[in-house]
């Protein structure tokens, strides 16, 4: 536990403002790097995961980009990208590296939601004489806002972790103090930049955990992953079990 | 191909390394989290703990696992059971949400069914919710795979030998040769387990081919192979 020690004495340290690599600076780069990932892929990933649910085309698309985007190593992205635009440009490797493997959630997400709107309500606004624009954006995007924050919440945390590699290839950000502690044995300044970026994934995660719930709050539907009444195991009497389930 | 062909052995002596590597997380993961998920699934009190507990196990970027583990579990920090434990507890925590999922999707009508054929307690279970679960556990399962696969490989900057080598040798030495073939060979090993899991997934439960299988514990499957994965 001393180790956990010697790291809050370096995170607390002056040197930390005042000395080479600051952490406002680095925890700066390391958010507008998310922030700008996370942009650019949401433009990319939402219009397409609404056409995909909206039309029910393309979905292999989607299962196929998940899966991708599991499989690729993200470190071997990010050091193959780099090489092949020139370490000078390493920033737009990154950040293309970082949209390659926030897409599929995002996408995924949009996908998902709109899918899960429930087709009896979509059909009652055909009825009502919506057109097919009007049903995407008043009908099933507003529905379907909880999974497409979902999606967007596992993009920025995997945007956040592969953030923390980019200082492999000379990008700064918060991975540096892991970089610098490893190479140096600087075990505190090492610890130290793990414990920041642990915060900071932990941080996002919770903004993103509540606005799902606001949103699931504003279109009145409890949270898809809470589970449903009737499948608790306990026994009711056989019968009235079932007869009961089959009610709801 | 040239930097291929004068490193064959070494690429081979990786890729095998690496597939060791993955095979105990996935295992662990698999082990662990089926009880746990029952434990979730059980007892209602337990679901919202465990599933906070894993989910925010998952946050945490693997990375910074690898640096955080060995001082707390009182390991060298370049054991090469520091990437092994970390990556189990990705895949426990991953799983973990899986099961319980898995078991959930069980058509409660079906377990009504069987109960009212006598069916009680762990028989029940053994016999009816864990086989009607599998589909599910299975599609959880190979995104534990496919990830852990792919997460070895962040290990080598923490000292583990594997596919990730070429990545950084291939950085410093600017060939991207040696870097394509490191992500090629972590792929095709991700590739090789998820169909083995499939082959494994038709025998144990054949009855999963054709239109057979709940379409409820499909969807959620798909929602799994969809939506979840670790940083």
């Amino acid at each position: 536990m001393n180790l956990f020690l010697d790291a809050l004495a370096w995170l607390t340290d002056p040197e930390r403002v005042t000395g080479p690599n600051p952490l406002a600076e680095r925890i700066g780069e390391h958010l507008w790097y998310t922030v700008l990932a996370l942009v650019v892929s949401a433009l990319i990933a939402v219009p397409l995961g609404y056409l995909i649910g909206h039309t029910g085309k393309g979905r292999q698309l989607a299962v196929l980009g998940s899966g991708a985007a599991r499989a690729l190593p993200s470190l071997g992205l990010l050091t193959i990208f780099t090489l092949i635009v020139g370490v000078g440009n390493a920033q737009v490797a990154a950040i293309a590296v970082f949209v390659i493997l926030g897409v599929p959630s995002i996408l995924a997400g949009a996908y998902a939601g709109v899918e899960a709107v429930d087709r009896s309500v979509v059909d009652a606004a055909r009825a009502m004489g919506m057109t097919e624009t009007q049903i995407l954006f008043r009908v099933e995007a507003p529905l379907g806002l909880p999974l497409l924050l979902g999606g967007l919440r596992s993009a920025a945390l995997q945007i956040i972790a592969t953030a923390v590699l980019a200082a492999y290839v000379g990008l700064g950000g918060l991975g540096i103090y892991i970089q610098r502690g490893i190479s140096l044995r600087t075990y505190d300044e090492m610890l130290g930049g793990a414990i920041l970026i642990v915060l900071l994934a932990l941080i996002v995660d919770a903004l993103f955990a509540i606005a799902e719930r606001v949103a699931r709050r504003a279109i009145g539907s409890a949270p898809s992953r809470g589970r449903p009444r009737s499948e608790r195991p306990e026994p009711l009497s056989t019968d009235r079990q079932s007869t009961l389930e089959e009610i709801r | 191909m040239n930097w291929v062909g004068a490193n064959l052995d070494l690429v081979v002596e990786l890729t095998l390394t690496h597939a060791r590597l993955s095979i105990v997380p996935i295992l662990v993961g698999f082990v662990v989290a089926v009880p746990l998920g029952v434990f979730a699934w059980r007892f209602r009190w337990a679901r919202g703990v465990t599933l906070t507990v894993v989910g925010l196990l998952y946050t945490i970027p693997s990375l910074a696992l690898f640096v955080l583990l060995p001082p707390i579990i009182g390991i060298s920090f370049l054991s090469e059971l520091n990437v092994t434990i970390a990556l189990s507890i990705y895949a426990v925590a991953l799983m973990t949400r899986s099961a319980t999922e898995a078991l959930e999707s069980v058509d409660p009508a079906v377990r009504g069914a069987a109960n009212a054929m006598g069916y009680s307690g762990w028989g029940r279970f053994w016999a009816v919710d864990l086989p009607l679960a599998g589909p599910v556990l299975l599609a959880g399962l190979r995104v534990v795979s496919v990830s852990t696969v792919s997460l070895v490989t962040v290990g080598v900057l923490v000292g583990s030998r594997n596919l990730g080598y070429l990545f950084m040798n291939g950085l410093q030495r600017g060939i991207v040769a040696e870097i394509a073939t490191g992500i090629v060979m972590t792929v095709l090993i991700a590739v090789a387990f998820d169909l083995l899991l499939a082959l494994v997934g038709r025998l144990a439960m054949p009855w999963t081919q054709g239109a057979g299988g709940g379409r409820r514990s499909r969807r959620v499957a798909r929602r799994i192979a969809l939506t979840e994965g670790p940083t």
